[in-house]
């Protein structure tokens, strides 16, 4: 069994290259069990890249990634479509890597709600149903780290909040690490313990803020609702250029980028919901 | 028993039905007809180089088809053509590669038609011998792989991110392809095993509830096919592997008729 306490994966200073070029570089990032860290950022900023890294899946040209041993991961893609020649029922869909006991199915077919539905062919799903499965599948393997890739593509905004309170009370109830990654920007699960935003590099982590009186927020989803979301939303003052060089907010081109390279203005950056 | 070339024909169909079912639906399921077509297509050149350095044609075939396998995925990575680009590039010229080497063994008479289409006279006791060793080696690791092999086939990040080697499961699946087309290319040919590895499983789908279930209903249904087909064959004088065929089509559509639909429905669970 894993310490409570001991990190599930660690990352110190990882830099991957691909062709001469640095997908990601000087990342650092652990998760804890029962720790919620969030990976955000733009398209091409090396969130996937980052989490292949955390997961082992890909070994880092430099700096050092570690799991702990064994380390039991409860994967949820980004997409999947399962195609009509693929007869694939719910139940046979949830023991798709190991072998789950009906005990464990039921479990976690009623946490997300969808304990009716085992036997219903996985094509046949509603675009919220099917998330849920995929939420389930991934948390009927008894993970020790469970990795949402995006979990909320084809859900709509109603049922995007449903899913990360889901997500939520999937980490309190299981006491799982959670590494969540997201091209949202601007919505962040509230609880979530730290957000790690990406730009090819950590560009800044820390706690998010929460909303606190942003009317439309409120307005949009009732008091209830602005509590599990968080405004995080800044605009990145620098640009990664195709040649591998980065285009500052100041014009200027320089071949790499560090946050103590002074390019990097992340106090005024932020568009925080303090500053409101 | 096996003195008879029919039976011989017969026994053998039946030991290749019961490969292709499984590798047919992982074919369909994964989308890779045309990938299995280019492995087949290059199994001629491989008897081309067996007759030539006068090595076991078996044997020689799996080789070639491992080889080309190895090479598309070597090609993807570079990914200058478009992958159905490669495949008819790799499909097309390792037949006629394979054509035009035949044509420069003078000293070797050549039944082209038994290898295109497959030969029921063809059939010996030796390849009965490998085709049932060849086959139950390809169930036996189909079996172990089965798994992270499915697993790859709905989502490969998934499968690889949950610890299952999905890349080594792949890999597997294309040498298990190489030794299929190899076993079975007397019985239906080089140009018709994609068609037999295709039709039963096609024909599975609409009366199976589940992937394993799909996978043991296109063994049977590939075995009747096998079996009316070659019956066809004696009947008729016609070659064995376009019987077969035939008899898989014939098959898939009684399946699609609305009376095949009324017995495979289930009862409804709600009101109208």
């Amino acid at each position: 069994m894993l310490d409570r306490t001991s990190s599930l994966l660690t990352l110190e200073n990882v830099g991957l290259n691909r062709g001469g070029r640095w997908l990601v570089r000087g990342v650092d990032l652990s998760v804890h069990r029962g720790e919620s860290v969030t990976l955000i950022g733009p398209n091409g900023a090396g969130k996937s890249t980052t989490a292949k890294i955390a997961l082992g899946l890909l070994s880092p040209d430099e700096g050092r990634a570690s799991q702990a041993p064994e380390l039991k991961v409860g994967y949820v893609p980004q997409q999947l479509s399962i195609d009509w020649t693929l007869p694939l029922t719910v139940r046979r869909f949830m023991s798709l890597t190991n072998r789950v006991s009906d005990a464990d199915l039921r479990d976690a077919l009623e946490m997300v709600g969808i304990a009716p539905m085992a036997d219903a062919e996985v094509r046949h799903l509603s675009g919220g149903e099917f998330q849920r499965t995929l939420l389930a599948r991934a948390i009927a393997r008894k993970p020790d780290l469970l990795v949402p890739a995006e979990p909320v593509q084809g859900v709509d905004f109603s049922g995007e909040i449903a899913l990360y309170e889901l997500i939520g009370e999937i980490r309190r109830t299981l006491g799982c690490g959670i590494l969540m990654i997201s091209h949202d920007l601007h919505v962040v699960m509230a609880d979530t313990d730290s957000v790690v935003c990406m730009n090819g590099h950590v560009c800044c982590q820390g706690p998010p803020r929460m909303v606190a009186e942003n009317p439309e927020y409120l307005a949009l989803f009732g008091a209830r609702a602005a509590g599990a979301l968080a405004v995080y939303e800044h605009t990145h003052d620098h640009t990664h250029l195709s040649d591998g060089t980065v285009r500052h907010s100041n014009g200027s081109v320089t071949d790499s980028c560090h946050p103590g390279d002074g390019h990097h203005d992340h106090a005024d950056g932020h568009n925080e919901a303090d500053h409101a | 028993m096996l003195d008879d070339f029919f039976v011989r024909a017969l026994v053998a169909g039946i030991g290749v039905a019961m490969v292709v079912g499984p590798l047919g639906c992982l074919i369909v399921w994964r989308r890779l007809a045309y990938f299995g077509d280019t492995l087949s297509h290059s199994a001629l050149l491989g008897v081309a180089l067996a007759l030539l350095l006068q090595v076991n044609i078996t044997a020689a075939v799996f080789v070639v088809c491992a080889l080309v396998a190895l090479s598309l995925l070597l090609l993807q990575r570079r990914a200058s053509l478009s992958s159905d680009s490669l495949l008819g590039l790799l499909a097309h010229s390792s037949l006629a590669l394979g054509l035009v080497a035949l044509a420069f063994l003078p000293n070797v008479r050549v039944d082209l038609m038994g290898f295109l289409f497959g030969d029921i006279l063809a059939v010996s006791v030796t390849d009965i011998a490998v085709i049932y060793i060849g086959g139950a080696a390809v169930l036996l690791v189909l079996v172990f792989v089965w798994r992270p092999l499915f697993a790859a086939t709905v989502n490969f990040e998934l499968a690889e991110a949950e610890g299952m080697n999905p890349a080594r499961a792949n890999l597997i699946f294309m040498f298990l392809m190489a030794t299929v087309i190899a076993i079975s290319m007397k019985i239906v040919g080089v140009l018709l095993i994609t068609a037999l590895l295709i039709i039963p499983a096609a024909t599975a789908r609409r009366m199976a509830s589940g992937p394993e279930a799909m996978a043991l209903i296109a063994i049977v249904l590939g075995i009747i096919a096998v079996v009316a087909g070659l019956f066809g064959s004696l009947e008729w004088d016609t070659p064995s592997g376009p019987s077969i065929v035939v008899a898989a089509l014939i098959f898939f559509l009684l399946a699609l008729l609305p009376a095949a639909g009324i017995i495979r429905r289930r009862p409804p669970s709600q009101g109208s």
